[in-house]
């Protein structure tokens, strides 16, 4: 079996950009991921594509055969919907494509619209991640879903909203200088406690902005990148995928999420690594208390450990585990359909130096990326590692 | 109340709650889930029993939400929480001021109206 590596990566600007269509917005990162790579249009064999609003937001389906069509590309293409794991999700599938020997380059990636929606439309649309009877018909709302968890965490393990505010300090410190993300600016913890509440325990600091953007990445096999003499020194080396309960009230324990362990627990296998191998990782922060359930499955701190890790400097970006190093969704912003990817564009880029906040990770060689859905109830884990070059052909 | 075509088992379950005859479904071992299923959420038993809910729950979470979607525009703030009854849990609003209800409260479950649409919804009142 061959590995995938990641020849391109391409992110728009995440920010807010009401006017500019899915299919503008992906034509601008998906072009930028095939030149990254430097590889041929015509060896493009299929786009695999995350979007989960386009129905909603842009009276727009079946988007697919649209973004392919964007990037001037006359190939099969599909569009996966798994919330706010779309592209996680479409990533796995072209991770398979290229391993199991169907296709030799894929673009992978996503894209989403929001900002042209009223503030009360985006929350009705993003609402329906839950379940649709017996969630949202009760009132529960996306932010809802997530202060439910963070208070049943809080209950169990203990924690506080200090705590958390320490992860959204920790995030847009990371963001300062990412250019591509929303918010470029430093907050205080004094900032976040006094944000006004949106879902208690859960304030506006500790939910990520209503998003606009796409990226994208170019995944090529092993040979086709000796053979054409493609620069990829970034192999994605682990999937895996799990899945929980959709409505948070058939889930054993609401302050864990399973479904991410369970993908975690694959991905690692697959890669041959453990947690204690991970030297940065990109999790899927949409709230703060996200990310410390996020560390948690990933197997980086036992249940109720991960609350103070950036409180005491642990994941901060010169602590033992950067994490969010690009700012995360709390601050680089959760374009949704765009998140699964842009995490390994991100990481692609730490690994490979060309991140501005490379040198916080010089010698790393292993990254996780984690992409979750509604409240967990999808969960895809990614492993990528650091390969050389060009390998020997006896290797 | 809008007028839309109805669910069935979602509804049925609703209208039975309203007439404190709530009920839920019940596996042959045990496990609880809310129709309509065709299969048991949790060990695919395909022998689903309507069972009745117990009277009074617990609350394993809630939270006062500020913002709220078009649909309960004019209930906010409301308290949002998720309650075990026995084998089942329900998500509903609490009939409560909010900062007034806390993990652990028991409660009734019933039918109620949003203030925004007019449609019915699970409620809890503390007991
Ligand atoms: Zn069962």
């Amino acid at each position: 079996m061959t590995d995938a590596r990641v020849a391109g990566v391409g992110l728009t600007h995440f920010g807010v950009h009401p006017e500019r269509t899915s299919r503008d917005l992906f034509a601008e990162a998906g072009l930028a991921a095939l030149d990254d790579a430097g590889v041929a249009r015509e060896d493009v064999a299929a786009v695999h594509y995350g979007n989960f609003m386009g129905e909603l937001s842009e009276h727009q389906g079946h988007q697919g055969p649209l973004v392919a069509e964007a990037l001037g590309l006359d190939v099969p293409a599909t569009r996966y919907e798994s919330a706010c794991a779309s592209s996680g999700v479409a990533l796995r599938r072209a991770v398979r494509d290229v391993r199991n020997g169907e296709a030799d380059v894929v673009v992978v990636g996503g894209a989403e619209r929001m900002n042209n929606l009223e503030t009360a439309e985006s929350t009705d649309a993003l609402a329906i991640a839950a379940d649709g009877l017996y969630e949202v018909r009760a009132g529960m709302t996306f932010p809802g879903a997530y202060a439910l968890m963070a208070a049943s965490y809080f209950e169990q393990f203990g924690g506080s909203r200090e705590d958390l505010a320490h992860i959204a300090v920790k995030n847009h410190a990371n963001a300062v200088d990412n250019d591509r993300a929303q918010y470029q600016q430093a907050i205080t913890v004094a900032d976040a406690l006094e944000s006004p509440p949106v879902a208690e325990p859960l304030h506006l600091y500790d939910a990520c902005p209503v998003t606009d953007g796409a990226s994208a990445l170019v995944l090529v096999s092993e040979s086709y990148a000796d053979t054409h003499d493609v620069s990829a020194p970034v192999a994605v080396t682990g999937t895996g995928q799990g899945g929980d309960k959709m409505a948070l009230q058939d889930r054993q324990n609401m302050a864990t999420s399973p479904a991410a362990t369970d993908a975690a627990t694959e991905a690692y296998a697959d890669a041959g690594v453990s947690a204690d191998d991970v030297d940065v990782a990109e999790v899927h922060d949409c709230f703060t208390i996200a990310e410390v359930m996020a560390t948690e499955s990933l197997g980086f701190f036992d249940p109720g450990a991960g609350i103070t890790a950036a409180r005491e400097g642990v994941t901060t970006k010169d602590g033992r585990l950067p994490v969010n190093l690009s700012g995360g969704l709390k601050a680089k912003g959760h374009p949704v359909g765009a998140t699964g990817t842009s995490q390994v564009a991100e990481l692609t880029r730490l690994l490979r130096g060309d991140h501005v906040n490379s040198e916080h990770v010089a010698d790393a060689q292993t990254a996780v990326a984690h992409n979750a859905g509604g409240t967990v109830a999808s969960a895809v884990v990614h492993v990528l590692e650091t390969v050389a070059d060009t390998e020997a052909d006896a290797a | 109340m809008s007028d839309r075509v109805r669910d069935d088992g979602y509804d049925d379950a609703i209208d039975a709650l309203a007439a404190d005859e709530g009920y839920y479904l019940a596996c042959p071992d045990g496990h609880g889930s809310l129709p309509p299923r065709h299969a048991c959420p949790h060990c695919g038993a395909r022998e689903l029993t309507e069972t009745a809910l117990p009277e009074t729950g617990t609350i394993d979470s809630c939270s006062t939400l500020h913002v709220a979607t078009p649909a309960f525009a004019d209930d906010a703030p409301y308290v949002l929480a998720v309650a075990s009854f026995g084998a089942v849990r329900l998500t509903g609003q609490v009939r409560a001021e909010p900062g007034t209800v806390e993990i652990g409260d028991e409660v009734a479950a019933t039918v109620g109206e949003s203030a925004t649409t007019g449609d019915r919804l699970v409620v809890f009142e503390l007991r």
